[in-house]
């Protein structure tokens, strides 16, 4: 099975990483690659010869955490009452799938049925909070015997291939990202920067902050997934990326200004090799990009992105081709600025 | 003053795109001061040597902007803010980037006002095609307005007033302390203010102060129906007391209160009910940092007609040259 698979079918949401982490950390033993998890649980690839190389002591970022949802509540009924954990639209809830709690109780999201809504509530979108979760029990008791509040709750969404070239699949954003760099660490020799896998990105960049607390750097990449919104209805210079058109160089988001040397030397590696790319015609949002580039001097960040439509909902859609070049452009990047040590 | 801030206003230098104005700042100061680096994110740093504690004194170099996001196939370009921008007051407005490259903003058709959101916005850089604009401009490019600079008699207005004057403000201050001080002084122009202030941040990290004095302009509440706010132009500079990024230090506050008092210097208390300023990050770097903030009243914030008053701003240099030279010891 591809790592990606296995990344993504596994649950991770914000503050509840055990399962990716754990995955990870089993393939970095494989290879006796040493890394440590600190304090919030970030796991750490730390490469001794990047101190003694010298400037610029690059650290590769992704983030193991995605969105999902906690259960709040547990109704007389045996109905679960739930709040979102990260950014997710409320019309994208209903009727899915999920899996509640460490024992990956099987449930479904349901809301009242359309003959019983009276007809302005059938205008409505539905809500979070108009929203709950039924995993088939009979009254609040028997609830308790599989779930308790405070579960965590992730969407239940296999991997599938789609057409020729894409994946359909939940949390490629950024279990993408994590591929990505773990192959990247995976090739023989350890190579030349730190490796993090962090927590909770989704729930404000939480795990990268005190990444960028524990290590002086230089220089910071990040390694994620943004929203390609290539789809009908939305205008060319509405749309944030394109499936299929390559790695999205960010240039500003709501978190951070890229280093303009890390964006040109990006831009000339892909244009050398024959990379595909395209720029993140957006602004807003944040990466964990953001708060590395704060921690404490000030460190030089950029941003590559692997492009993936339908973003924070159960059903995300990439493109290999994105995903294989993403990975040539990061691996490329750093033979660039580590002078091919 | 009116010379340096006419040029300080007009150098090209939106948030995350400091270079020029960083060299037209450190071309004035270079001479004035025992050091002179540029940090990691971009941030000036002109340092006074001296013993004793070291008193940090901030102001942002950044401006606001427009990036563009997107390039059409008829040479119309796309766009989204870089810092505080609103699009109503944008409209006709002409922008110009690093480039000398100048251009208009417009939008779709719209039947009300409050329709107008920025994917309804466009810069007409005056290209046909796509190919055309490519050769002046691209996407990731920025844009800030494009005024000219006036004299008013007692009042200037220009653009960027927020924060070159704040930069004017500290240059002139270098220029004319004495060869002596009670302590280290460092002077940063710091970048990325108007992004939530980012610069301030790491150099406040890096450079350790005992103190930090962040200096900006503030909001006013003297023109027709404004919102109320106990600041007016022409009063004097303003000592904050507290804004959504800081309450600032009591002993730091006092400090500038008696050093105002007792040099004649009129001044205002200021509660700033939103905005922050640099002093805001400052004070929360490392173990923490005892801030406070000297502002100069200004109409019109983040407009491209910003309006100083020419006493504020020689008052404001006044009151910093005092507090350069009060010799700081406990807060």
């Amino acid at each position: 099975m591809l790592l990606l698979e296995k990344l993504v079918s596994a649950s991770g949401v914000s503050g509840n990483e055990d399962e990716v982490r754990s995955l990870l950390k089993s393939e970095l033993e494989k290879k006796d690659t040493g890394y440590r998890v600190d304090t919030l649980g970030n796991i750490l690839v730390e490469n001794p010869e990047v101190e003694q190389q010298g400037p610029p002591r690059l650290l590769l970022a992704a983030h193991m955490d995605e969105v999902g949802l906690m259960v709040t509540s547990i109704e007389d009924g045996g109905f679960l009452r739930f709040d979102k954990v990260g950014g997710i639209d409320d019309r994208v809830l209903v009727s899915r799938k999920v899996l509640v709690g460490s024992k990956k109780t099987p449930g479904v999201i349901g809301s009242k049925a359309v003959h019983l809504q009276k007809p302005e509530e059938r205008k409505k979108n539905l809500r979070a909070e108009d929203l709950y979760i039924d995993i088939g029990v009979k009254g609040k008791e028997e609830a308790k015997k599989y779930v308790q509040t405070g579960d965590y709750v992730s969407f239940y969404s296999p991997l599938q291939e789609l057409g020729h070239s894409c994946y359909k699949g939940k949390a490629f954003d950024d279990r993408a990202g994590c591929a990505i760099l773990w192959e990247l660490l995976n090739e023989g020799r350890l190579p030349p920067f730190h490796a993090a896998f962090t927590v909770q990105e989704e729930v404000g960049l939480r795990g990268a902050l005190v990444v960028g607390n524990a290590l002086d750097l230089d220089m910071a990449l990040i390694v994620e997934t943004t929203s390609a919104s290539d789809v009908p209805g939305s205008k060319e210079h509405e749309q944030v990326s394109r499936l299929g058109a390559g790695p999205v160089l960010s240039i500003m988001d709501a978190s951070v200004v890229v280093d303009k040397g890390m964006l040109d030397t990006l831009i000339r590696v892909a244009e050398e090799n024959e990379i595909p790319y395209q720029f993140r015609g957006f602004n807003g949002g944040g990466t964990d990009a953001g708060a590395l580039s704060l921690s404490r001097a000030g460190v030089k960040t950029a941003v590559v992105s692997v492009p993936a439509r339908y973003i924070h909902s159960p059903c995300s859609i990439i493109n290999r081709e994105d995903l294989h070049y993403t990975r040539k452009l990061v691996e490329l990047f750093v033979k660039e600025v580590k002078g091919k040590k | 003053m009116e010379k340096l801030l006419k040029e300080l206003t007009a150098a090209y230098g939106p948030a995350g795109h400091e270079e020029e104005i960083r060299e037209v700042i450190e071309e004035q100061v270079k001479d004035y001061v025992d050091s002179c680096y540029t940090d990691t994110l971009g941030n000036l740093i002109a340092v006074r040597e001296g013993a004793g504690p070291r008193l940090m004194v901030a102001a942002h170099m950044d401006e606001l902007g427009l990036m563009v996001t997107h390039v059409d196939e008829n040479g119309f370009l796309r766009i989204a803010r870089v810092g505080g921008v609103v699009p109503h007051i944008l409209v006709g407005q002409r922008f110009v980037f690093s480039n000398g490259t100048a251009g208009t903003i417009n939008h779709e058709k719209i039947d009300e006002l409050k329709e107008l959101e920025w994917s309804k916005l466009y810069l007409d850089i005056g290209c046909s095609s796509r190919e055309e604009a490519v050769e002046k401009v691209n996407v990731g490019d920025v844009a800030v307005y494009d005024q000219e600079f006036k004299n008013l008699g007692q009042r200037y207005l220009g653009k960027s007033m927020d924060d070159r004057v704040g930069c004017a403000v500290l240059v002139e201050t270098i220029k004319r302390l004495p060869r002596q001080l009670p302590q280290e002084v460092i002077f940063v122009f710091t970048v990325q203010e108007e992004l939530g202030l980012r610069g301030a941040r790491t150099a406040g990290y890096a450079l350790e102060p005992s103190y930090a004095v962040a200096v900006d302009v503030t909001r006013v509440g003297d023109t027709p129906e404004s919102l109320v706010m106990d600041v007016s132009l022409g009063k004097g500079p303003a000592v904050k007391i507290k804004d959504s990024s800081l309450i600032t230090h009591h002993g730091v506050r006092e400090i500038m209160f008696s050093l105002a008092e007792k040099n004649g210097v009129e001044y205002q208390r200021e509660v700033l009910e939103r905005g922050g300023t640099d002093a805001g990050s400052i004070q929360l770097t490392r173990e923490g940092v005892p801030s406070g903030v000297l502002s100069i009243p200004c109409r019109y914030v983040h407009t491209p007609s910003e309006i100083v008053d020419k006493g504020d701003v020689e008052n404001a240099v006044n009151l910093l040259e005092q507090l350069c030279l009060y010799p700081w010891k406990e807060v």
